[in-house]
């Protein structure tokens, strides 16, 4: 490859051109990050960076000092990179190849330390708020009158402020740091809570002069049991929040740590990030397949459940594809690796899942709207609260106004708010992926809830997409066998898609084919030639004609053959009809009744296909569907999906993703079908993993749960806190004398959000309706 | 007691002008090798000027162990990533138009703003 073309390609200025392309690291513009160990002084930074920048392909490498990072861009190996800064002296680690198994390992162990933190926190918290609220409950005297009391008291209060400090710190902290940001956050409400309930507390120990006798109350078991009632809804919502991910969780299980490569004629087992494209990987039965690859020697069956819900293993020869992740049944088999690392299958699902289980459906945007004015108009509504009861409250004026302005900062929970969405989302994504849907973000889940019309493509989707022999009518011959030999042998050297069909019929009879002699294909009518010094010819009516081969009697069941579908070819022998052989491409075995599931969630299902009208007509008959059209040519299909939406009907179009990429990226949910290893179709909203048409109603129903999920979970959010932060300030006191305990504002608050958190995890025990 | 109410009134407008009015002038420059250190609460700085046009790198480094801080959403630009705790992370942003977008955790509590211009 000479420089030119090579900068052409969009490499970029190789310092050796004519460098021998390694395979195994793509040249592609990558910034890469590094973990420097050992760099102790700032001169190191220099000493790195001037390593790294020798290396061929680097445009720039930057050192942060503090972060003991490098950040390096050009189009260079990583492999390149280490040696280079070992070659200077240090340890180093790539931080970007780090695998998602270990991320997610330190993210649980880094969630494990902060849930035992809130416990340690919420245990001393309740320690001392429970007997306090006993206390109180039982009608224990919390005023301050006496100077016995005050002493008991500023005791007590000192207490709280450890409670604070201990077990409240990060909502002080967290509150202060954002106030001064500008920014409010949930630990503003309940720093502020909290604080004006001991400040107020403590105010009435030290001046008990300053307000009336009446509104001498201590609230510190207010401030204790609200920091403990908040850390213990924390730290549930923090273990509700693992369940969430349990989908991700599965994927990620399924990846491999070792593989067994065959180097140098040798088996040796070596950690699945040291193997290479192309090398040659040994499986044997009941091991699970590391990397993506194909077959070259053996034969097994292999289960891919795991990835894409198709329960029946997958028979594997020579040729076929095997992903990672999925696990040998029986058999053993060499393959040979072509994809690797980050490029697996597996790995792009997982990506694909974690990109869509963060990203956010429409539906939640109101609410992240709100929750982004919420706390301020919360506060807001705590001071005007206050001011009413000041104004006109019921004596003790003061007591009253602290205790409501302290239960509206309590209550109101932007969290269960923010959660809402997003809870739900994660869960139901990972469901999907667990039935082999791949969806790729929030709005493509949202929409899929609501299509009214699905078009599917014939070909490929509701079809297998690959011609079979599906019937041999005998005529002159008397074994079907010898039939179906002679004629794949005969066709064996043509390259018509239907002599295809008679070949692999024939591989599947385990039938051996002979030599052909003489062998002529004739355009439009079909081939001829010697087979075993018997004559043949292998065509249409056209042929037969030509040939004088006598048919009279087998037009009948050759018409009868197309308007089933199939398409009817005769074979003569040395003249004599000897029997005729229908192709078709079979349907899907359960094509009619994922169809029958769409059709009945009320989905106008519409069939498009490039055929002749009789062949679709008979298709659609056969599934089920009254309406296709015919005759489409690939560049049409587009129009067919707009002409549905000019219906109003939200579309749905299912297609292989190749093709159909136009149509799929115009309607509304564009599904693809995979076809194993091919995972991440750009084209598409939705990846069904598995060929079955089933796939689409599941994912549809999981839609729909999962945003049934959502609303629940919004409407809850809204409900508490539009009929909480009334109820705090005091609404019902005028009509019932209804006052809210800051304390039970404290536990509703903690368990909203918790609440929510739960609903969506109910969406795990989702399940799509029985085939 | 009018002075109270006043002291009240006062305040709910110091809220209003606080976290609604003011505008932070403070506004750096996301040139490669700053990092958004993610805090108590917060993106520091939390409001970053990049440039237009063209793709950027921000790192970001999690020093909060609450998950509310796990995820930095950039929702005009799709971009959702989930941060390590006390690891730098990098995340590249696609070329952006002119204008102010938000970015914030996955519960909108934690919340910054790109600057592009």
């Amino acid at each position: 490859m000479d420089t030119k073309s090579h900068n052409h390609n969009g490499h970029g200025p190789d310092k050796t051109p004519g460098l021998e392309e390694n395979p195994a690291t793509s040249h592609e513009l990558l910034r890469q990050e590094l973990l420097i160990e050992g760099a102790s002084c700032a001169s190191c930074v220099a000493k790195i960076e001037g390593a790294l920048k020798k290396v061929i392909g680097v445009d720039s490498a930057e050192m942060n000092f503090a972060l003991r990072t490098v950040s390096v861009s050009g189009r260079v190996s990583s492999d390149a990179l280490i040696k280079a800064v070992e070659g200077a002296g240090y340890n180093v680690k790539i931080s970007q190849n780090e695998s998602v198994e270990d991320l997610l390992e330190e993210k649980e162990q880094a969630d494990l330390v902060y849930y035992r933190r809130l416990l340690r926190e919420m245990t001393i918290a309740l320690t001392l708020g429970v007997p306090l609220m006993i206390y109180s409950l039982i009608g224990g005297e919390m005023t301050v009158t006496t100077n016995t009391e005050r002493m008991v008291w500023l005791a007590v209060g000192l207490m709280t402020l450890g409670v604070m400090v201990f077990s409240g710190k990060h909502f002080y902290v967290g509150a202060w740091k954002s106030l001064v940001n500008h920014s409010a956050n949930m630990d503003t409400l309940i720093a502020l809570g909290t604080g004006t309930a001991w400040f107020y507390s403590m105010v009435v120990v030290f001046f008990p002069g300053v307000v009336p006798d009446m509104a001498r109350h201590v609230y510190f078991e207010a401030t204790a049991m609200i920091i403990g009632l908040i850390d213990l809804g924390l730290a549930l919502e923090l273990k509700a929040r693992g369940k969430t991910s349990e989908a991700i969780k599965r994927l990620i299980g399924l990846q491999v740590k070792t593989a067994r490569v065959i180097r140098d004629g040798e088996d040796i087992d070596i950690g699945i990030e040291q193997v290479l494209l192309n090398d040659q990987v040994r499986i044997r039965p009941g091991e699970k397949i590391p990397v993506d690859g194909v077959v070259l020697e053996g034969h097994t069956a292999i289960d891919e459940s795991m990835l894409t819900g198709e329960p029946m293993p997958v028979e594997k020869v020579k040729g076929d594809e095997v992903v990672g992740g999925t696990i040998n049944k029986s058999g053993s088999v060499i393959f040979k690796a072509t994809r690797i690392g980050k490029d697996t299958a597996l790995a792009q699902i997982i990506n694909m899942v974690k990109r869509a289980q963060n990203s956010k459906p429409p539906i939640g945007r109101l609410a992240d709207v709100i929750s982004a004015y919420f706390v301020p108009v919360v506060m807001i509504i705590a001071v005007s609260s206050a001011l009413v009861w000041l104004n006109f409250g019921p004596a003790p004026a003061v007591a009253y106004a602290i205790v409501s302005a302290t239960t509206v900062l309590i209550i109101a929970c932007p969290c269960a708010l923010g959660l809402a969405t997003p809870m739900s989302v994660m869960v139901g994504v990972g469901k999907a992926a667990e039935a082999g849907v791949l969806i790729r973000n929030g709005e493509a889940l949202q929409t899929a809830s609501k299509i009214s019309a699905m078009i599917l493509d014939k070909t490929g989707t509701i079809t297998m997409g690959s011609p079979k022999v599906t019937k041999i009518h005998l005529a002159n011959a008397t074994d079907q066998d010898e039939v179906l030999q002679l004629a794949a042998s005969l066709e064996a050297g043509s390259e018509h898609p239907l002599a295809l069909s008679i070949v692999e019929s024939a591989k599947e009879r385990n039938l051996n084919l002979a030599a052909v002699e003489k062998f002529k294909a004739i355009a439009g009518h079909g081939v001829e030639g010697i087979v075993a010094g018997k004559q043949l010819l292998f065509g249409n009516e056209k042929l037969m004609r030509e040939q004088e081969v006598e048919i009279a009697n087998y037009i009948d069941i050759a018409q009868a053959m197309a308007e089933a579908a199939q398409t009817p070819m005769y074979f003569a022998v040395n003249g004599s009809l000897a029997a005729l052989i229908a192709v078709a491409d079979p349907i899907k075995e359960d094509s009619i009744s994922a169809i029958k599931r769409l059709q009945r969630n009320n989905i106008r299902v519409v069939m498009l296909t490039g055929d002749n009208r009789a062949t679709a007509k008979a298709v659609a008959d056969k599934v089920g569907i009254t309406e296709f059209f015919a005759e489409v040519l690939p560049e049409d299909k587009a129009k067919k999906v707009a002409e549905l939406q000019m219906q109003n009907e939200i579309v749905g179009m299912t297609g292989d993703g190749i093709n159909d990429a136009p149509a799929l990226a115009l309607a509304n949910v564009g599904f693809a079908i995979g076809t194993g290893t091919d995972v991440a179709i750009e084209s598409a909203d939705i990846t069904l993993m598995r060929g079955s048409l089933h796939g689409l109603a599941d994912a549809i129903a999981v839609s729909k749960a999962t945003l049934r999920n959502i609303k629940q979970n919004l409407f809850g959010a809204f409900v508490y806190n539009v009929a909480g932060v009334p109820f705090a300030a005091g609404v019902l006191y005028p009509f019932f004398g209804l006052l809210l305990s800051p304390v039970i504002a404290g536990a509703a608050m903690a368990f909203s959000s918790l609440t929510v958190v739960s609903n969506a995890n109910r969406l795990r025990l989702f399940k799509a309706e029985e085939h | 007691m009018l002075l109270i109410n006043i002291l009240g009134l006062l305040l709910i407008a110091l809220i209003v002008w606080w976290f609604w009015l003011y505008k932070p002038s403070e506004a750096s420059i996301a040139e490669d090798g700053i990092v958004i250190t993610v805090e108590n609460g917060t993106y520091q700085p939390s409001r970053l000027k990049v440039s237009a046009g063209q793709p950027v790198t921000l790192t970001f480094l999690r020093k909060d162990a609450s998950p509310c801080a796990a995820t930095v959403v950039f929702p005009e630009a799709d971009v959702s990533e989930e941060l390590p705790l006390n690891k730098a992370k990098a995340i590249v942003l696609p070329a952006m138009r002119k204008g102010e977008y938000p970015f914030t955790c996955q519960m909108q509590m934690y919340r910054g703003t790109l600057v592009v211009n």
